[in-house]
């Protein structure tokens, strides 16, 4: 059988985050039994809700703003190669240079290439979903280039030697003690009288960093938006740690996900009304920093665009499942999510987790390499309405669960339950057996197996003594 | 085959359904809107920003009540003469550490925008290199009424995306410990704005 080469393919694996080491049950069931995590995230969920539903309401027209940006979403994925193209073509006319990855070796080899070409071996980062999905600290440190990153959270991450766990807030998480603990262990120069004030460990990481933004060279980010029709990149934060590393080096290296295009500059009034408002709860983040190629004199001299497949061309490739695209990596369907805050962010075992990661990461992996995350969902909908750009996540997650292989008994079971439920008489036999199973299955019993399985992870419900049929016939 | 055939030839492949886009609805409230200066005061204090109202005759003196006489204020080459305090000392493409050393940067702006709070810079000459509003832990920004603009909508059209653009809310600011909002961690620490509307 031959391959037609530019048919879409899903990330490799052996590199970067996208794949746990264990099912979502698994690592949920961990995770259910840390109260301390379970602690921190509701608090963390709850405070971002409030404040994003206060801003929220300020704006009288946030509906027709949502309905705009899933309109502009839905024609960026249908003109995709145009975009692509147009961008490549206008970052390259203002100085910039653009380079296509297929997938996360090669960006991974890219990155690692023109960090060694400008003779640097150490990197400062902004925070940046696409450079920790593909895994580039990994693949830099490999090459003995060492990559700092620079946000606060990812600082803490990253001196904890641990995996972040919300799209935004990566040490969500960890509260002030242990991020004062990770501090004063891998804190170079700390002050060892360091207290656990959230204003005095955020001074302590502005001092730590400052050296090293003035001195390093390199840069490393993503990108939350590029503009086809300018070739204007841009990068929304809080901290100026952002600032600081897409002004102060000589070069500059964004990595970028393909779907992060944006047709016209003016499609940003509505992404930057959306954005802040879901994500943070604030009406504008403190810093947006926008540049188009290379300004003489201000920032960095030497720009490089990395384009990043690496499995999104697989899930535009599935018409209900390319609008997972959309997403803006704001997280608001994160801090909605009743799974998501008893089960944190780590039970995902991807970089994206939540409800938008249980439907990305499987599409992006292939769903067999992420066959539980569909499953990581009540189906609530709350992710739907929070989100700004109206991915419909619900449906999605059942329209992968179909995609599911499903287990023999499992199969067997539905399969039989059908045969009953288009039967009329074999169905009220069915309800009348039921009764016998009030007894076998008493409250905190489950099933027996093949079916334990099932019940491991839900109490199974508590049949009622008498039926609808048998009280309309009493009637 | 080049990588940016192979991606350029998946997306095409994956779109061979040949999707069709209906026209992008634009009902959410468009540009134009008539200003409220106060509004924009309102967000700014929100965002633990500090709001002064002078008239241009009054920056100077402004700026020495914000940072004392003495204080070494950082200009860009085009700020207007009438603003620049005594001893100002202007950026002629100085090294970062020198403009690390001033005690505040002292700039106009391009534009704002009332509804977020959101103050613009766009690097011209009066405003300056990026730089300079980063790396000084005080930031003075000469703001005319003129220039603020209802909504974001308004401040989109107004901007040429060819600069590089700033755009501030409030100073530096983290919510990365337990969701406790800390003003200042890399960029400038305190943010003040001179309202001006002569």
């Amino acid at each position: 059988m031959s391959t037609f080469l530019g048919m879409p393919a899903t990330a490799p694996r052996g590199v970067g985050h996208l794949r746990g080491d264990q099912t979502f049950p698994r690592a949920a069931h961990d995770a259910l039994g840390n109260s301390q995590l379970r602690r921190n995230l509701r608090h963390a969920t709850t405070t971002i809700r409030g404040k994003s539903g206060k801003v929220i309401a300020e704006l009288p027209d946030w509906q027709e703003l949502r309905d705009a940006g899933s309109a502009i979403k839905a024609d960026v994925m249908a003109r995709l190669p145009e975009l692509l193209e147009e961008l490549e073509a206008r970052v390259t006319e203002a100085g910039g240079v653009v380079h296509w990855a297929a997938d996360a070796n090669e960006a991974n080899e890219i990155v690692t290439r023109l960090v060694r070409e400008t003779g640097s071996s150490r990197v400062i980062k902004v925070k940046s979903m696409a450079t920790q999905e593909i895994g580039l600290n990994e693949a830099l440190e490999e090459a003995g280039i060492t990559p700092v990153e620079t946000d606060l959270a990812e600082l803490i991450v990253q001196l904890g030697d641990d995996k972040p766990s919300h799209i935004l807030v990566p040490a969500i998480h960890r509260n002030r003690s242990e991020i004062r603990e990770i501090f004063l262990r891998a804190m170079p120069g700390v002050d060892p009288a360091l207290t656990d004030d959230p204003p005095v460990l955020a001074a302590a990481a502005r001092r730590y960093l400052r050296e090293t933004f003035l001195s390093t060279e390199v840069a490393v980010s993503g990108a939350n938006f590029a503009i086809a029709a300018t070739g204007t990149l841009g990068v929304v934060e809080s901290e100026g740690n952002g600032r600081m590393c897409l002004t102060l080096p000589d070069t500059l290296i964004t990595v970028m996900g393909i779907e992060k295009v944006l047709p016209t500059w003016r499609d940003l009034e509505v992404f930057l009304q959306l954005l802040p408002r879901a994500s943070t709860g604030e009406r504008m983040n403190p810093y947006t920093t926008m540049w188009t190629g290379v300004t003489p004199g201000d920032g960095p001299q030497n720009f490089h665009l990395v384009l990043l497949d690496n499995g999104r061309s697989a899930v535009l490739a599935d018409t209900a499942g390319r609008q997972a695209l959309h997403c803006i990596r704001c997280s608001a369907c994160l801090n909605v999510c009743p799974v998501y805050e008893r089960t944190g962010g780590h039970s995902y075992g991807s970089v994206y987790p939540g409800p938008i990661g249980a439907v990305l990461s499987p599409q992006l992996t292939g769903v067999a390499d992420n066959a539980s995350l569909p499953y990581a969902s009540s189906l609530c909908g709350a992710c739907f309405d929070a989100c700004p750009v109206k991915i419909d996540i619900p449906s999605l997650l059942v329209h992968l669960r179909n995609q599911v292989p499903h287990p023999p008994a499992e199969r067997a079971a539905m399969a039989a339950a059908a045969y009953t439920m288009a039967r009329p008489r074999l169905y009220a036999n069915a309800q009348r057996a039921a009764k016998l199973a009030r007894i076998a299955g008493r409250r905190g019993r489950g099933l027996p197996p093949p079916f334990s399985g099932w019940t491991a992870g839900r109490d199974l419900p508590e049949f009622p003594s008498q039926t609808f049929r048998d009280w309309w016939a009493e009637r | 085959m080049s990588s940016r055939d192979l991606i350029l030839g998946r997306v095409r492949a994956a779109l061979r359904d040949a999707p069709v886009v209906a026209e992008v609805p634009r009902e959410y409230r468009q540009g134009g809107r008539a200003v409220d200066v106060e509004v924009l005061v309102d967000r700014l204090v929100d965002y633990k920003a500090e709001v002064h109202r002078v008239s241009s005759a009054e920056v100077v003196g402004a700026v020495a009540a914000i940072v004392g006489g003495e204080a070494a204020v950082l200009v860009p080459p085009g700020l207007p003469e009438s603003w620049r305090p005594a001893g100002a000392f202007v950026d002629d493409d100085l090294a970062p550490d020198r403009i690390a050393a001033a005690d505040a940067v002292l700039t106009a702006a391009a534009v704002a925008v009332a509804e977020t709070g959101t103050i613009v810079l766009d690097a011209s000459p009066d405003q300056g290199r990026r730089i300079i509003t980063l790396l000084p832990d005080v930031h003075i920004c000469v703001l005319r009424t003129d220039q603020v603009v209802a909504a974001v909508p308004d401040a989109v059209a107004r901007l040429d995306p060819r600069r590089p653009l700033t755009w501030i809310s409030g100073p530096s600011a983290t919510s990365d410990i337990e969701l406790n909002r800390v003003e200042g961690v890399h960029g400038p620490r305190h943010l003040h704005v001179l309202l001006v509307a002569d």
